[in-house]
């Protein structure tokens, strides 16, 4: 039995209002956890100081393991003794999150003995976040996670837990099996994601469509999301029938397509699909009419994140193009000699992003082998300082052919 | 042997959770309806129409909500359930019988159903004071005053366009906030207060200074110990000292708060992705319910509401106006910190005649 409630005025006023009360979720698991009992007597205070309570984790984790565990204890620990360890545990979620109950409720049994049954569904990256535990738990939880199939996610300076959108299981306009994807990466960097060697974290997020529901060109190291090459797949009928249904295509379609590509004359709508910058948007708004085309696969991009430390970046076109397909041999090769150069000349605490600002996107390329594109740059340089690596001297005429 | 520890296994495959109805219909989605708010139908080339229920959750749940939410699974469509990026959840149902029943038990144990389409979906947020070290706000609190009181564009789907909120306590930003239409993000305004006394035991004193990105943290001797010393000058209160040395804490009530961004965005759908631009310097904390934050939030979302045109996300309407008009019409005062002075920042500057009057 968990001892009485603490008095939270504060907190009291945020379990009114229409929208889901985290306040009432702490309650709730105050009815048998002690540790979310002295969490809301934490936050209480947090709330009339106006300030945190946390202090930096130490390292805790599993064995061999290096990630997955984020330490956190409090700075009064002798007010607040349940929570004076309060570490985070992140459990890889199944791809897309699609859950059935039985798999959710084996966890929640889990935390209800060994944690404070508190969780966040899910974490930013899209783990399952097990909020709170002692370390002596860690271990146990661990090996009764295993039991049923959940493995730890990523933290430190490793590959960070993949996650994707919901793709084929759910979407019409996945360019690639996202959910398949995302898991076989998740398999085949086991190693990367769970004993951290980098210079700093990895994050691979797969989007099936531009629309990219994972906000993978925004949050992710490597952004992989799904696009055609061929034209937008079109049903006449139904482009009359919305028209005829009352949706204006001449203001609502065509006067918003980025690269003025349609037109519509009143009765058939023409793209002109080479100018096409798959974008989405009548895609969107017509989903019975128009589709994306048929020869899919995915653009990778690459570098993004959030300021700390050089500025926020967002990822930029790397392949325009490739196919999706297991085992996705020539990405990997390309993974790879882009983790071998960062982990080679990357500096600590670096990203990959702010890794290519420094060494500069043309003798980062050089490095992993890929060759440039005009894809890959919005335009080309206004400033006319090219570093040229070699020069000609006097004499060296034809020296050219001799080499060869 | 059975000792031997299992570990490098991965997370459960995903087939295990799909239901019948998606396994049977994987890739032959061919297009999709709203059918009313929260409510959406997937329809396959087989002829098959699958129906999803968007709810809010608090993204903060306790295991007593997820066995309901498995409860609710269970009883309306045999335990399948999903949650979305945005930290909603979602039921999946091939009977459409089910939907209504469904929704009104999802609002008996108070979990508004909507989310989808030109509406606001659930705020993207982070732990604030529940869990963080290096917190300038809470995250679930200021979360939940701004969408009780939003919630009607939760509900609804009365908005031009899709509206993305997204909180982060501090600059890390665990979350896409700096490509968000709106951004709530905790910022804090005191430069590290150094505790020389135990600085030497807890931090290597290089990487403390390396870890500065305006080189403003040098190497000193403070009391007969080594420490570092800060030029306050220089501080833009990124906190990456903090990160890497505990003690150079920046927390401050009297100094921490909130900055409000807009005009980011995610999708390339119509312009390309953008990030979130500053609107509101700095606000106060100022707990349980954040007034000045949660009035400042509707009154941009009213003012985009009323003035974009269809489709158009907030940073394409101000795109659209110019930012002089922006300010304008919001009432916000433009101040010298809206300059960027960062790197690149003449990139920054208006380099046209392009101008609203």
């Amino acid at each position: 039995m968990a001892e009485s409630l603490p008095k939270t005025p504060m907190l009291d006023e945020l379990e009114k209002g229409g929208w889901p009360s985290f306040v009432k979720e702490i309650k709730l698991a105050a009815k048998k956890s002690p540790m979310a009992v002295d969490l809301l007597g934490l936050l209480e205070r947090s709330y009339k100081e106006k300030i945190g309570h946390w202090k930096h984790g130490g390292i805790v984790g599993v064995m061999g393991y290096g990630g997955g565990v984020i330490g956190r204890y409090n700075d009064l620990p002798e007010v607040y003794p349940n929570i004076s360890h309060f570490h985070t545990i992140r459990v890889n979620q199944p791809a897309g999150w699609f859950y059935k109950s039985d798999a959710l409720r084996s966890i929640c049994d889990i935390w209800e003995k060994r944690g404070s049954s508190l969780t966040n569904m899910h974490g930013s990256t899209g783990d399952i976040i097990l909020l709170g535990t002692r370390t002596e738990q860690l271990e146990p939880i661990f090996a009764e996670l295993s039991k049923v199939d959940f493995d730890l996610g990523g933290s430190g300076s490793d590959v960070r837990t993949p996650s994707c959108c919901c793709g084929m299981a759910r979407c019409e306009w996945a360019c690639y099996d996202t959910m398949r994807t995302c898991y076989d990466f998740t398999m085949k960097f086991q190693d990367e994601l769970h004993r951290p060697a980098f210079p700093y974290k990895f994050k691979f997020k797969f989007s099936g469509c531009p629309n990219d529901c994972v906000a993978s060109i925004a949050r992710a190291d490597m952004s992989i999301i799904g696009t055609w090459r061929d034209s937008i797949q079109m049903d006449k009928a139904a482009v009359t029938e919305y028209a005829k249904n009352g949706m204006d295509i001449q203001s609502e379609v065509v006067d918003n397509c980025p690269a003025k590509c349609m037109d519509w004359d009143g009765k058939e709508l023409h793209i002109e699909n080479s100018y096409c910058r798959r974008c989405m948007h009548c895609i969107n708004v017509m989903p019975k009419a128009l589709r994306p085309g048929k020869d899919r696969g995915a653009t990778i991009l690459l570098g993004s994140k959030a300021p700390i430390v050089e500025g926020a970046l967002l990822s930029s076109v790397l392949i325009p193009f490739i196919k999706m397909e297991p085992p996705y041999k020539e990405l990997t090769d390309i993974i790879d000699r882009i983790w071998e150069l960062w982990c080679e000349e990357g500096k600590n605490r670096e990203r990959v992003g702010e890794f290519i600002q420094r060494v500069g996107l043309g003798n980062f390329l050089e490095a992993i082998e890929v060759d440039p594109v005009p894809e890959m740059v919005a335009h080309p340089r206004e400033n006319p300082y090219v570093f040229y690596e070699e020069y000609f001297e006097a004499g060296d005429e034809g020296s050219e052919e001799e080499e060869k | 042997m059975t000792d031997e520890r299992r570990t490098d296994y991965g997370p459960p495959h995903y087939e295990r959770f799909l239901p019948p109805i998606i396994k049977e219909n994987y890739g032959k989605w061919k297009y999709h309806e709203v059918l009313k708010p929260g409510v959406m139908v997937h329809v396959s080339e087989s002829g098959a129409h699958l129906y999803s229920v968007r709810a809010a959750s608090s993204r903060l749940l306790s295991i007593e909500k997820i066995r309901a939410y498995c409860d609710l699974a269970d009883k309306y469509c045999g335990g399948y359930l999903r949650f979305t990026s945005r930290h909603n959840v979602e039921f999946l149902l091939s009977d459409a019988k089910n939907i209504d029943p469904l929704i009104a038990d999802l609002k008996k144990l108070g979990h508004p159903v909507g989310g989808l389409q030109n509406s606001i979906s659930a705020i993207v947020h982070t732990q604030g004071w529940i869990h963080c070290h290096s917190a300038a706000t809470d995250a679930s609190g200021v979360v939940k005053a701004v969408m009780d009181d939003l919630l009607e564009y939760f509900t609804e789907m009365k908005l031009p366009g899709k509206l993305r909120i997204a909180l982060a306590c501090c600059l890390n930003m665990c979350g896409a906030v700096h490509c968000s239409d709106i951004a709530i993000l905790g910022i804090h305004r005191r430069p590290p207060r150094v505790d020389h006394e135990n600085l030497h035991k807890m931090c290597e004193i290089p990487n403390v200074s390396a870890s500065c990105p305006t080189a403003a943290i040098r190497p000193a001797m403070v009391g007969g110990k080594q420490s570092v010393e800060v030029l306050e000058e220089r501080c833009m209160f990124c906190a990456n000292c903090f990160t890497v040395c505990p003690s150079m804490p920046l927390a401050d009530p009297l100094n921490d708060g909130v900055s409000i961004w807009v005009g980011g965005k995610v999708s390339n759908a119509r312009h390309e992705p953008m990030f979130s631009k500053l609107a509101i310097p700095f606000l106060p904390n100022n707990p349980p319910r954040w007034p000045e934050v949660t009035e400042a939030i509707r009154n941009l979302v009213e003012l985009w509401a009323k003035n974009a045109r269809k489709y158009e996300r907030m940073g394409e309407w101000i795109e659209r106006i110019g930012w002089p008009k922006f300010f304008r019409m919001s009432g916000i005062e433009f101040r010298k910190e809206h300059i960027d002075d960062f790197k690149h920042a003449g990139l920054t500057f208006k380099r046209s005649t392009h101008l609203t009057f």
